[in-house]
C-alpha cells in the first residue's frame, strides 16, 4: 500500500511535469514567431533574410509569385542591346538554403483580424509580422487609350521581363529614320531617373544603328532626376537623337491610341514607329489587400519601424511606400528592408525598435560607361523620412570622363553586390 | 528563454548602430561577392573611420562617398566602422 501511494505521489508529480510539460512545449512553439513576407524583389527578399540572419528562431515564409526574379535596374541596357536578359535574372534557391520558406504562389487576400495570409489554391500562412514589398502595379485606368492589351503593341517594360525583350525587338526591327516616342507620367513613379536613362540608352541605340531615327521624350513633368547631367549628356552625345519635351512645352500626354501608335498631347499628336508608354503607377496589389494603401494610392509608413499607418502588425517597403525623401529606387527597398527587419525583429523581441538612419544611391547611365550618380541620407524627422542636411546631392556638372568612367564601374559593382547579397 | 533566442545575440552579431545597414546595398557582406566597390570587414575601426572622414571634409577624393559621408557625425561614423570591423 504505502509502496503504491508513494508510486501515486509520483505518478501524481510525474503526470504534473508532464502537463506543465505538455502546456509549455506548445507554447514554446507557438511562441516561435512567424513572418510572412509578400513579395521577392529587393524589398522582400532582403527582408526575409535580414530577419532569418538576425533572428534564425523566426519562421520566415517569403511568398513570391515568379520562380525567377528579374531586376528592373540595368534592364534599361538590354533595351538598348548592351545587355543580355539573364544576366537581369536571380531564382530563390539561396534564400531557401538560408532557411526561409519561400512560397511560389499568388497571395489572394490578408485576414487582418486572423492575421493570416491567403494563397490562391486553399492554403493560408498565419503570421505575427506581415512585411509587404510589392513594388509597383500599372494603373491601367490611368491614361486613356492604355490597357494591358496596348501595352502589346506599346510596351511599358517597367517590370522587367516580357515586356524588356518586346520594346528590345520593336527597337531591332525598328526602320532607320523612324520616330521613337516616350511617354513619362507625373511623380510618383518607379526609378525616378529611370525614363532618362532609358532615353539616353535608346539615343545610343540610335546613333549607332538607326542614325536617321531620334527619340521624343514626351514629359508629364518640367523638371526632372539629375537633370543638369542628363541634359549635359544628351548635349554632347545625342544632339540629333533626342529631344525632350517639358510639360510647359506641351508635353503631357493625355492618351495614347496603341493601333496607330499615336501618342496625344494637349497641344497635337505625335506618330511613333516604336512607342514607349511609362503609365502611371501605384501600390502593387499585396499592398491593397493587406489594407495598407491610402487614397493617394501608395502606402503610408511609419519611419521607424516601416510599419503600416492604416493597417497594425503590416510592413510596408520599397517602391510602394510613401517614404518622404527617399525615392522609389532598388537601393531604397533594400535599405529600408534591412531597418524594417531590424524593427520586425525587436518588436518581436519586446525590445523598442532604434530610429534609423538610411541611405539611398542610385546610378545612371547616360551611355556606355558614362556613369552619374544621386545619393542621399535621411532620417525620421517629425514622422516623417527627411533628408539630412548638407548630405546627398548629384555627381558634379563638367566632371571629367574619367570619373563618369568610375561611376559607370560602381555602377555594375553596385548592381553585382546587391543582387549577390539578397539572392547569391 | 524565448526572449533570449530571439535577441541580437543569437545571430553572434550586435545589432548593427544607426546608419550602418544601408553600407551593404553597394559594399558587400558576403566574402564571395568580389565587385570594384572594397568590402568593409577585414579594415580596423580606425582605418574605416578615418577613411569616412576623409571622404567628408574632402581630403580623399571621392564619387559619391563624400556626399554620403556628410550625412554622418563623428560619433555614428566611429559606430559604423567599429561594427564592420568586428565582422568577419
Amino acid at each position: 500500500m504505502a509502496k503504491s501511494g508513494v508510486s501515486r505521489r509520483q505518478f501524481l508529480a510525474a503526470s504534473g511535469a508532464l502537463a506543465v510539460a505538455g502546456v509549455t512545449a506548445p507554447a514554446l512553439a507557438q511562441a516561435a514567431p512567424r513572418v510572412v513576407v509578400i513579395g521577392g524583389g529587393f524589398g522582400g527578399a532582403t527582408a526575409a533574410r535580414a530577419i532569418k540572419a538576425a533572428a534564425p528562431g523566426t519562421a520566415v515564409s517569403l511568398v513570391e509569385r515568379e520562380r525567377t526574379f528579374t531586376a528592373c535596374p540595368f534592364s534599361n541596357l538590354v533595351i538598348a542591346g548592351l545587355r543580355a536578359l539573364p544576366a537581369q535574372q536571380f531564382g530563390y534557391d539561396k534564400v531557401s538554403a538560408a532557411g526561409i520558406d519561400v512560397v511560389f504562389a499568388a497571395a489572394i487576400g490578408v485576414d487582418r483580424e486572423a492575421r493570416r495570409v491567403e494563397l490562391e489554391g486553399g492554403a493560408s500562412l498565419p503570421y505575427d509580422r506581415l512585411i509587404v514589398a510589392p513594388g509597383i502595379d500599372i494603373r491601367w485606368d490611368g491614361l486613356a487609350g492604355y490597357s494591358e492589351a496596348a501595352a502589346t503593341k506599346l510596351p511599358h517594360a517597367w517590370k522587367a521581363g516580357e515586356q524588356t525583350l518586346l520594346l528590345r525587338r520593336q527597337l531591332e526591327a525598328l526602320e532607320d529614320g523612324g520616330l521613337v516616342v516616350m511617354s513619362v507620367p507625373a511623380n510618383p513613379f518607379r526609378c525616378p531617373p529611370g525614363p532618362y536613362e532609358r532615353a539616353s540608352l535608346i539615343a545610343h541605340y540610335l546613333k549607332t544603328h538607326k542614325p536617321k531615327s531620334k527619340i521624343l521624350i514626351l514629359d508629364a513633368k518640367d523638371t526632372f532626376s539629375k537633370q543638369r547631367l542628363f541634359q549635359e549628356a544628351w548635349k554632347e552625345f545625342y544632339p540629333d537623337h533626342l529631344e525632350w519635351v517639358a510639360l510647359s512645352q506641351g508635353g503631357r500626354v493625355t492618351a495614347v491610341d496603341a493601333e496607330t501608335k499615336t501618342f496625344i498631347t494637349e497641344f497635337g499628336e505625335h506618330k511613333a514607329a516604336v512607342g514607349n508608354v511609362i503609365p502611371p503607377q501605384r501600390a502593387g496589389r499585396a499592398a491593397e489587400l493587406a489594407g495598407a494603401v491610402d487614397q493617394t494610392l501608395w502606402c503610408p509608413i511609419d519611419p521607424v519601424t516601416f510599419e503600416s499607418k492604416k493597417s497594425p502588425n503590416v510592413h510596408v517597403v520599397g517602391d510602394a511606400t510613401i517614404a518622404g525623401g527617399m525615392p522609389k529606387s532598388a537601393f531604397s527597398a533594400n535599405a529600408q528592408a534591412k531597418v524594417c527587419a531590424a524593427a520586425v525583429v525587436a518588436l518581436l523581441a519586446g525590445r523598442s525598435p532604434s530610429p534609423p538612419k538610411l541611405i539611398n544611391t542610385c546610378f545612371s547611365l547616360a551611355g556606355p560607361g558614362y556613369g552619374i550618380s544621386v545619393a542621399g541620407v535621411y532620417e525620421p524627422v517629425n514622422g516623417v523620412l527627411t533628408d539630412v542636411p548638407g548630405a546627398g546631392g548629384v555627381s558634379p556638372a563638367a566632371a571629367p570622363r574619367s570619373e563618369r568612367a568610375q561611376e559607370a564601374l560602381y555602377a555594375e559593382a553596385w548592381f553585382n553586390t546587391i543582387t549577390g547579397e539578397i539572392f547569391g | 528563454m524565448a526572449l533570449t533566442l530571439l535577441g541580437p545575440a543569437a545571430a553572434g552579431r550586435a545589432e548593427p548602430p544607426q546608419g550602418a545597414s544601408s553600407c551593404t546595398g553597394c559594399h558587400a557582406l558576403n566574402p564571395a561577392l568580389v565587385t570594384a566597390i572594397p568590402r568593409l570587414p577585414g579594415h580596423s575601426a580606425a582605418e574605416l573611420a578615418g577613411q569616412m572622414q576623409a571622404f567628408r571634409n574632402g581630403q580623399r577624393p571621392s564619387t559619391v562617398m563624400g556626399r554620403i559621408a556628410k550625412g554622418f557625425s563623428d560619433r555614428e561614423i566611429e559606430a559604423i566602422a567599429e561594427w564592420y570591423a568586428a565582422q568577419k
